[in-house]
């Protein structure tokens, strides 16, 4: 992976560079317009971050249950990167949001799980960064109860009476949209996975610089 | 003499009041869907900058996260280096 780390990086640059004009080439939805076309870039950030929530929480399963530094490592990383996509979500959001609904946050089920999800993950990396001794244990508890509320806000807008469009949106979607939007979704699911390397390299720099360091001792 | 002045900008203020009374009053209360194409141009906002902003902000998110961790990387790196080139040396020694 580390080899391929830089090729990769560039196709997912070019895809990225590629996507705005894809997204433009797409037909206008009817009632939204222009704006609806953040959807394009707003639907694949939340995708990005399940996979990484999901990341997260089953490596701090492995960790918990079978005890594996490395994984323990791997789920460091997959945290960080999920609070980046929530937080790319949680700001595209509110500026579909501001021109659609006519507010910037309405407080429904839908945006107020999410913001929840995402305050956990914040609050795991807390934890993992201040929390002491320990703290590696606590954080991976918490990882596993953020991956379960994912479901519950994914379904929310069904369960709930929410101003937010509901999961039908995505397998219904007309004909030009489904090509842009999976293309930017393949493009945030490659990034995410090259951003959970990188960072995931980091930890096991970090673990061998602790290592040198006891053996110093 | 204060209450003479005081009276004449009660005048003042009354008939400013009376004249602009119309563009005071809060217009009627929506309460049913409008159509954002058939609003005024004033409350129509501009779609273009918050598109922009969107992609923006993720490409700067993206950016500014790869820098932290090529950042963190290379103190650690170098911290890893310098520990192995002491280490070195205390085997030569």
């Amino acid at each position: 992976m580390r080899r391929a780390f830089v090729p990769l990086l560039a196709i997912a640059t070019a895809m990225f560079m590629y996507a705005p004009i894809l997204i433009a080439n797409a037909p206008y939805e009817s009632t939204m317009g222009l704006v609806q076309k953040i959807f394009y870039f707003h639907v694949p950030s939340w995708f990005a971050m399940f996979t990484a929530v999901f990341v997260c929480g089953v490596e701090s399963a492995i960790f918990l249950f079978r005890k594996k530094p490395s994984a323990d490592r791997i789920a460091a990383a997959a945290g960080e990167v999920a609070v980046l996509f929530g937080l790319m979500g949680l700001v595209t959001g509110p500026l579909w949001g501001r021109k659609s609904w006519g507010v910037w946050w309405p407080w429904d089920a839908r945006v107020t799980i999410a913001l929840l999800v995402e305050l956990t993950f914040v609050g795991y990396l807390l934890v993992r960064k201040f929390g002491g001794p320990g703290a590696d244990k606590l954080a991976a508890a918490m990882a596993i109860f953020g991956m379960f509320n994912v479901p519950f806000l994914y379904v929310s807008v069904d369960i709930w009476r929410t101003i937010h469009p509901k999961t039908t949106v995505v397998p219904t979607l007309p004909g030009g949209m489904p090509g842009p939007f999976w293309f930017s979704v393949a493009a945030f699911l490659l990034l995410c996975a090259l951003l959970m390397t990188a960072r995931a390299h980091l930890e096991h720099q970090r673990a061998a610089l602790d290592a040198l360091y006891l053996e110093e001792e | 003499m204060i209450t003479r002045l005081c009276l004449v900008l009660f005048g003042a203020l009354l008939s400013l009041l009376l004249s602009a009374g119309p563009a005071l009053a809060q217009p009627p209360q929506q309460n049913e869907f409008v159509p954002i194409n058939t609003l005024p141009p004033s409350d129509q906002l501009p779609s273009a900058p918050l598109l922009v902003a969107a992609y923006a902000f993720v490409w700067l998110a993206t950016m500014f996260y790869l820098w932290t961790i090529w950042r963190r990387l290379g103190k650690v790196e170098a911290e890893i280096h310098a520990l192995e080139r002491r280490g070195g040396a205390g085997v030569h020694r």
